[in-house]
């Protein structure tokens, strides 16, 4: 079915030239800071983690978002969201390959990566992350590929394909629990060591994920008259408003915890990340969002429900991809303030990471509508 | 197949405990990793706060830079990549948790070495995917550089601020490179091994030979000077309260 | 054929890639692969003999070298005993590097003309060039 993305009109050539623009920048970048080393970068001793395992952390949600469509289908019965469970699983499928991509571009030493499966070393989360990423990848290629496939053929599917689903939704949620333990099980960094933290994570995954595909049906809609049932919309953008608003609520539970309590380093943490600019912008764009989503006339309206995703999206891809990342950081083991800002380079090559991520979307996406179009 | 929702509840929530069921106890056996068997050599360093102050400032300077020396530690000139084993920091950064404004001049103008505490359940070992970072039988906290990927999870994990990056190659850097150890290459995390290499053969690390401050010894070893010294004097740590058992007593 | 006009062409660059290794050195001499074992430090030993066989040594020396770096980073060990039963300090610096000085000669005149670059030197320093 791969040869479907093989034909398009002169705007996906167009857009699929773009990203391998960005995909070569991104790649040459990529090559200075191997040879040089992670100096081309604004990391630091003080804060040694920054936009890649930001981004990494933001996409693992993404990634397991895929189970707000899944969920519907299998457990619910749910009809109308028959048509869109590929595309979660496909969207999966492209953020895991970011997820790894970006802890590839973080090491020091990449190709010593196998020593993580050669030296298995169980009491490390980050081991038990490489093995629930990886599954979590194979899992929706296979299931989101075959169920296609199986479309295109007019046949049902393989019997074998429907276990593969149902455990797909508790890996989901896996992937990103055990992301959250990478953070939340260090004494040493107030800021991220609250049982929180994996709730949060999930909170923020199911509305930054469901938004984003959204944004992505009703892209597909205008550009390839892909249509999307108004009832699956209706519901995304219930499970998007519920989830913010309890991604919202828990940020404020931390507010209270660390200014109530005044405990230095739970407050300095709080404090410091709120001196950097974004995020504030984070927190008025959630605001922002949830006026438009919490009121039904807005909620309905395409436009205003097109900025509401778009803010969700960027509001936690802010606050995920960056801001909590450095705020375990900004305070330093010796109480210090550390600051970070990404650099060019660092920025290049995560443009190229999304790059590659939005090309194998668009591949995949291109393959799913095409075969749906097809087969109605 | 037919699923209804009560049995795929419950199948996953099965599937929910067996996938947590397993890692739990792994991590539980993970922190046995740092408790080592009785009656081995127990490594530990002692500074006596009263003897810092007998030396002049130039001292902990002198034997941070021996240490350098010998270990082939990169200097780089920007301080955000700094690297280094040893070194001096204030009483109110290094027990951040334990200043009060009317401490004297001692502590608020001295400056106090910090190293890597060679923890007893060092957090840095526990998260280490490779276990490049690895607890060894006579209790230093070992790196291996060979195995490290240089992911950083160690300096995330470390309480302590003691762990350094090589952001860059650290070749440049060393004016006068010791051909008796290896230097480090970008892309690896390094610290302070209490001079594992000089142990081997029966030397003091360098730092406690440069600076009478430092007094290195065996923990197990109740007739060795550390010993005497914790037994008979009181000793704080950095941040005991994260249960980690540092290793690096402050006599005061 | 469907579509002739790209897939001959198509069909000629991937075979042009394919064959790259056969095809790019074709005209360079072979370098003669020869290295020189004598250093005056080797000269002076009353038994020329290595921390194992030559034959053993030529084709497993990356994989002793291995086990050797496990036993003193990871197990703390310093001692090995070689087949032969001798035993003898386990340094890359002292054992190794104590006899074979000549890294232009020995070391690198095998793996450059091999074209096998071990990232050893990136940490551990060159032989010291003899003293003598």
């Amino acid at each position: 079915m791969l040869h479907k993305a093989l034909s398009g009109d002169k705007n996906y050539w167009r857009w699929v030239t773009f990203l391998l623009v960005l995909i070569g920048l991104g790649v040459s970048s990529y090559l200075w800071q191997f040879r040089s080393g992670l100096t081309v970068t604004g990391l630091s001793r003080d804060v040694s983690w920054g936009l890649y395992i930001g981004q990494f952390t933001f996409l693992v949600g993404v990634a397991a978002s895929a189970v707000m469509v899944v969920i519907p289908y299998y457990l619910h019965n749910q009809k109308e969201f028959g048509r869109v469970t590929v595309f979660g699983e496909f969207l999966a499928v492209s953020a895991v390959v970011m997820c790894m991509l970006f802890i590839i571009v973080d090491l020091g030493q990449p190709q010593r990566l196998l020593n993580i499966l050669r030296y298995p070393t169980p009491n490390s989360v980050m081991f038990w992350d490489m093995v629930v990423l990886g599954g979590y990848l194979l899992l929706n290629i296979l299931i989101g590929w075959n169920m296609l496939e199986a479309e295109w053929k007019d046949v049902p599917p393989p019997r074998w394909v429907k276990p593969l689903i149902y455990m797909s939704i508790p890996w989901a949620v896996s992937i990103h629990t055990v992301t959250g333990f990478l953070y939340a099980g260090l004494g040493g960094r107030p800021y991220w060591f609250t049982a929180l933290t994996a709730a949060r994570f999930l909170a923020s995954a199911f509305a930054a994920g469901p938004a984003l595909l959204i944004i992505l049906c009703l892209i597909m809609n205008r550009v390839s008259r892909f249509e999307v049932d108004k009832q699956v919309l209706r519901k995304l953008v219930t499970v998007v408003t519920y989830a913010m608003v309890i991604t919202v609520f828990f940020v404020l539970l931390e507010v209270f915890t660390c200014l109530y309590s005044q405990v230095p380093g739970h407050m300095l943490s709080l404090k410091h990340l709120f001196q950097i600019p974004y995020m504030w912008i984070s927190a008025l764009l959630a605001v922002g969002a949830l006026v438009i989503l919490l009121n039904r006339n807005s909620r309905n309206s395409s436009k205003a429900l097109i900025g509401a995703c778009i803010a969700v999206f960027v509001s936690l891809w802010l606050e995920k991809g960056l801001g909590f990342v450095v705020g375990g950081f900004v305070l330093t083991p010796f109480e210090r303030v550390a600051a970070y800002m990404p650099t060019i380079p660092e920025m290049m090559i995560s443009i190229g990471v999304w790059a590659i991520g939005l090309l194998i979307l668009t591949i995949l996406f291109k393959v799913a509508v095409t075969v749906k179009k097809e087969s109605v | 197949m037919t699923v209804n929702r009560r049995k795929f509840i419950g199948a996953g929530l099965l599937t929910l405990s067996g996938l947590v069921l397993l890692p739990t106890i792994n991590v539980f056996a993970g922190i046995d990793k740092n408790k080592l068997p009785e009656g081995t050599v127990r490594w530990g360093m002692a500074v006596d706060m009263k003897v810092l102050a007998t030396e002049g400032p130039k001292a902990l300077e002198e034997a941070a830079a021996v240490c350098h020396r010998i270990h082939n530690v990169p200097e780089i000139e920007v301080e955000a990549e700094a690297v280094k084993w040893i070194w001096g920091e204030l009483y109110e950064k290094s027990f951040a948790d334990q200043k009060h404004p009317y401490l004297n001049e001692f502590f608020l103008d001295s400056l106090f070495p910090v190293l890597c505490n060679h923890c007893d359940n060092a957090p840095c070992v526990r998260v280490c995917p490779t276990g490049a970072t690895f607890k060894r039988e006579d209790g230093i906290v070992m790196m291996d550089y060979h195995r490290c990927i240089g992911c950083r999870y160690c300096m995330a994990a470390c309480p302590f601020g003691a762990r350094s990056f090589n952001f860059r190659d650290p070749h440049p850097y060393v004016k006068e490179p010791n051909s008796e150890y290896p230097l480090r290459q970008r892309g690896v995390v390094e610290k302070c091994n209490f001079c594992a290499e000089r142990l081997a053969v029966g030397k003091q690390p360098a730092c406690v030979e440069a600076n009478d401050a430092l007094v290195f010894g065996d923990l197990n070893d109740k007739t060795s000077n550390i010993w005497k010294l914790l037994n008979s004097r009181y000793s704080i740590r950095r941040r005991p309260e994260l249960g980690t058992g540092p290793n690096i007593y402050y006599l005061v | 054929m469907y579509d002739a006009g790209k897939i001959i062409p198509g069909l000629i660059i991937f075979l042009i890639i394919i064959t790259f290794p056969l095809w790019y050195s074709l005209g360079q001499s072979a370098p003669v692969l020869g290295y020189q074992v004598e250093t005056p430090e080797i000269e002076q030993l009353e038994e020329k003999k290595c921390v194992e066989s030559v034959s053993y040594m030529r084709a497993s020396h990356m994989r002793l070298l291995d086990d050797w770096r496990n036993e003193v980073v990871r197990n703390s060990r310093r001692t090995y005993i070689n087949t032969a039963g001798k035993t003898c300090e386990i340094s890359l610096e002292e054992t190794c590097f104590g006899c074979h000085t000549n890294k232009a000669d020995f070391c690198d005149a095998c793996h450059s003309s091999l074209n096998v670059e071990p990232d050893c030197w990136n940490c551990h320093s060159d032989p010291k060039e003899s003293q003598l």
